[in-house]
């Protein structure tokens, strides 16, 4: 029964050295541990100085994704004898600049869910906000909610090799919380976002490789968003040419 | 203590630049960068397929000239390496049309399954379309 | 190494479902006010996220603003000040509703209203909830909608190590810049802590690592007392080994508590008869406090099952079917398959009572304000109080909204009135920045570890200060605490360099929690009476004549903390006997 694993993880400490380091940590192979436990174990039994970021442990906040064995995922959800016999390698998400150890830097995927106006759009010559809810029956919670489900975990611009070669690619999950709102019946905004969502850097530049649904922790399928949106945007844009008096979307 | 005048560094970040094979690792890249290179196929054959148009139109003489130029081994083997293709294109293309469409009935989503299945039947059905009128003799 | 400086008008702190209703409500007061919100994680990070239940606010017309205070009051205990109850529910729906058309996704009846469902200690329906991920999706509605907003400035993982107090106003705070190592003042007219609870102070919570009782401790240490600190409650059902909670919603929609037996104990306990269909305010829908009362009970027992992780019994839905479970409780199912590789379909969930809220916290009154001038606090790290002894379950995410947009309200209406600051800012924060240094950057030869410390710390205080106290087992929990505050300024800090330092933030978040646990092991000391969440062993009744009124525990430098007590407002509901199931 093997009672150890070894951990091979990624070193990055500006202050010290200019290039990434691998260190190794041997850890006991609890059933029930996952990746996360076994970096909380060195850190708080072996080298505190192992930075990572961890919040809830249950899969919801988003913070602990990293590169295991090459591939991204949430290390709170990933059992340690899944990986047996090891070593395993723990790296920093792929596609993103390192801060420290397994630290991303990660202020252009908060830009890029500011871009997309993530929030209920309104017309203008609307009356104040009613008192009471917008009606809005399971069916209609239905067509967006998939997309509602994402917890901001980057695992999909880790995994998107488009983000990786062109970093200014909006990306999966942001386009995905755009087709949120424009699928909401409560939301008028579709017009507004959609100058982001076509422009150059935006639908277009996704070759759907599928890679990013297939990582999601969620189930959101990002992919299926964007294709989605490059069918329904290109079906406007016939529209809009075949039938230039109809009444825009 | 006052030392704004003095620069303070920000710690420098580590970028891991993308290698241009980055895809041959995982066969799921391989699978991806196949698919998109068939691509080429498609743009090749549609180009010979132009030709063929073309020479129609100059009459019996230009399209018997054309059709005995294509005659050669290589340009067989394209043909037949171009189905090959062409057929992986189709059915990764049809595969994941089901995650490009949504339809609803009603308050119902149409499976996925049935979505693919009516793409690939609309295949098979223009297919036997257009064999019917190119084997029909007059 | 000196502080860079920043200013705003008011400075948030806690950038959770409260902290990000009260920077809107800013917003909405007065949009020509800076807001700053710092918080020590990305806000999508934030604890609110992993709440699962509902939010309670009256909507259906066969409810009534009175049941809801009512509800609220008893469920309490009475400890609840009974004028911001009603404030409370009297603007939960509107806030609710508000929330709403911000695009919260609320679940809905088939006509497009909003649903709602039963919850503990509710007599009616009037939780709203998102599917079994409200606080998730509450949270990242909030988070999106202050994107909108120029005015709000954040300052994502900067961690606060002290308020900035002068003239007998808070103007301010001090931040390390996590991703540099760099410290920061931050200068404002008006301060407001949203950092939630500490739940963290104890070994098994459902608590994310995240809750320290920063914001507690960041105001205890600025002399600002901390209320009923004694009320800790214990979620009844949360996993053994990691902690996370089996929502309440479980037990609404059905689940059944059984001991090593098969047995559903709690009838022992008078909440009520055994029906088949769950019973508002029964049996499993009984408050929190009874039900993990009841837990101690049958371990004393020896009824209740023993694991590698203690002790625990069984929740068992497995009667509710397939399609319920993934119609209703699809995340519940989700979290026992991935974390303790179980399906309730086919299997019983192992569950036991785990530390889940704070009832008491910063002091403030119905509008949020403390009683320093210039510092607020809404949610989880403060107390009103709207939860007195025991909390209902799906009041606090409505609290978020409602003392939330209080505080900020508040703050705004301070701010536009404005003062100017004080010129001694500065050199506070440069003394601050130099304390950090010596205190932990530039210290060597420590050789306590930090995680030794905690897990003490944790043991005593489940130990002496859980679910059921006496003076004896807290007078020992005192003493190890007293300890490990010694034993503190020997600790080891391993890692010096400044980028990214977690180490850092871990050791201060325990001197956090030390300072904390001392005000609630002492609160509980001077409380001679048990009253819902506080049980004494040596004290088993509540005492109104004595014991109507919050604890207050100011800090003493280098004693314990000093308790006062405060009367707590009884308008319309004078104290009475808490039933269930009756």
């Amino acid at each position: 029964m093997q009672t150890h694993i070894s951990l091979d993880v990624f070193r990055y400490r500006p202050e010290q050295e200019s290039e990434p380091v691998f260190q190794r940590y041997e850890v006991p192979l609890r059933k029930d541990w996952v990746i996360l436990d076994a970096l909380n174990y060195i850190k708080d039994q072996v080298d505190g100085t192992l930075s990572f970021r961890w919040s809830c442990r249950m899969g919801v906040c988003g913070s602990c994704g990293m590169m295991v064995n090459g591939t991204p995922v949430l290390t709170c959800a990933s059992f340690l004898e899944k990986f047996a016999p090891g070593p395993i390698r723990v790296e920093p998400l792929e596609n993103f600049p390192v801060v420290r150890d397994l630290v991303i830097e990660m202020s252009d995927f908060m830009d890029k869910l500011k871009k997309v106006k993530p929030w209920i759009i309104r017309r203008e010559e609307e009356e104040k906000s009613p008192a009471t809810e917008y009606l809005q029956t399971p069916s209609q919670l239905a067509d967006y909610k998939q997309y509602s489900m994402c917890i901001n975990c980057m695992l999909c611009y880790a995994a998107c090799p488009v983000y990786g070669l062109e970093p200014g690619f909006t990306g999966p999950a942001a386009i995905a919380l755009a087709q949120r709102y424009n699928l909401d019946n409560r939301d008028q905004g579709q017009q507004e976002r959609m100058e982001l969502l076509s422009a150059d850097d935006g639908i277009w530049q996704c070759t759907f490789v599928g890679e990013c649904s297939a990582v999601c922790p969620k189930g959101v399928d990002p992919a299926g968003a964007i294709q989605r949106y490059k069918v329904g945007g290109a079906g406007d844009w016939w529209k809009s040419v075949l039938l230039p008096f109809g009444k825009g979307s | 203590m006052e030392n704004l005048t003095i620069k303070e560094k920000r710690p420098k970040k580590y970028i891991r630049p993308m290698p241009i094979f980055w895809w041959v690792h995982r066969w799921v890249h391989i699978k991806f960068i196949a698919r998109e290179l068939t691509s080429v196929f498609v743009a090749a054959y549609a180009v010979i397929f132009l030709l063929y148009v073309r020479s129609i139109g100059r009459g019996p003489d230009a399209f018997a000239d054309f059709s005995e130029r294509l005659r050669v081994p290589a340009l067989i083997v394209f043909h037949a390496v171009a189905l090959l293709v062409l057929l992986f294109h189709s059915i990764t293309w049809f595969n994941l049309a089901p995650q490009a469409m949504v339809i609803k009935i009603g308050d119902r989503k149409v499976p996925g399954v049935v979505i693919a299945l009516l793409n690939y039947a609309g295949w098979v059905v223009i297919s036997a379309v257009l064999a019917w009128i190119m084997l029909h003799k007059q | 190494m000196s502080s860079h400086q920043h200013e705003c008008d008011v400075l948030i702190i806690g950038a959770g479902g409260a902290g990000l209703r009260a920077a809107i409500a800013v917003v909405e007061a007065n949009p020509k006010l800076k807001i700053g919100v710092i918080s020590k994680v990305y806000p999508m990070r934030s604890h609110t996220v992993s709440a699962e239940g509902g939010a309670a606010a009256v909507i259906k017309s066969n409810d009534s603003l009175d049941h809801h205070s009512y509800d609220t009051i008893s469920g309490g205990d009475w400890m609840s000040d009974q004028d911001a109850v009603e404030a409370f529910v009297q603007e939960a729906p509107k806030e609710m509703i508000r929330l709403e058309h911000w695009g919260c996704p609320w679940s809905r009846q088939e006509d497009g209203l909003v649903a709602v469902r039963p919850f503990g200690g509710m007599k009616n329906e009037r939780t709203w909830f998102a599917a079994d991920k409200t606080g998730f999706h509450m949270l990242h509605t909030l988070f999106q909608n202050t994107l909108k907003y120029e005015q709000i400035e954040r300052f994502d993982e900067w961690f606060v190590t002290k308020l900035l107090v002068d003239d007998g106003r808070c103007q301010g705070a001090v931040a390390i810049e996590m991703a540099t190592g760099k410290m920061h003042s931050i200068t404002a007219g008006a301060v407001i802590l949203c950092t939630g609870g500490c739940g963290k102070v104890f070994p098994y919570t459902t608590n994310a690592n995240i809750k320290t009782g920063d914001g507690m401790a960041l105001a205890y240490r600025a002399n600002v007392p901390l209320k009923d600190m004694e009320f800790v409650q214990y979620h009844p059902t949360g996993l053994p080994f990691t902690g996370i909670l089996i929502t309440e919603a479980t037990r609404s929609e059905g689940g059944h508590l059984l001991n090593k037996d098969g047995y559903r104990y709690l009838q022992d306990y008078d909440l009520g008869r055994p029906e088949p269909k769950p019973v508002l305010r029964s049996m499993e829908l009984g408050p929190r406090d009874r039900l993990s009362q009841a837990f101690v009970k049958e371990q004393e027992k020896g009824r209740t099952l023993t694991g590698p992780y203690g002790s625990f019994v069984h929740l068992d839905i497995r009667h509710l079917g397939e399609k319920i479970i993934n119609a209703k409780l699809p995340f519940v199912r989700e979290l026992c398959l991935k974390y303790e590789n179980i399906d309730p379909i086919k299997e019983m969930i192992p569950v036991r009572p785990v530390v889940h809220y704070m009832m008491g916290g910063i002091h403030t009154d119905i509008h949020g304000a403390t009683p320093l001038e210039g510092l607020y606090a809404a949610g989880e790290v403060a107390c009103v109080s709207i939860n007195g002894a025991n909390r209902l379950g799906s009041n606090s995410l409505t609290e978020l909204l409602v003392f939330g947009a209080r505080a900020g309200k508040s703050a705004a209406e301070l701010v536009s009135g404005k003062k100017s600051k004080s010129t001694a800012l500065h050199a506070l924060a440069s003394e601050e920045v130099a304390r950090i240094e010596r205190q932990f950057l530039k210290k060597t030869g420590g050789t306590e570890r930090i995680a030794d410390l905690r897990k003490e710390m944790h043991q005593t205080m489940e130990a002496g200060a859980g679910i059921y106290r006496s003076e004896a087992t807290l007078l020992k929990s005192q003493g190890v605490i007293q300890s490990l505050q010694e034993r503190f300024h020997n600790v080891s800090v391993s890692d010096a360099s400044r980028t990214f330092n977690t180490e850092l933030i871990s050791v201060i978040e325990l001197s956090y929690m030390l300072d904390i646990a001392e005000a609630i092991i002492q609160s509980a000391l001077h409380r001679k009476e048990s009253r819902g969440s506080h049980q004494r062993n040596d004290y088993p009744k509540r005492d109104d004549t004595t014991y109507l009124a919050h604890s207050l525990a100011y800090r003493k430098e280098k004693e314990l903390p000093e308790i006062k007590y405060s009367p707590v407002t009884i308008t319309r509901w004078p104290p009475g006997e808490r039933v269930y199931g009756r």
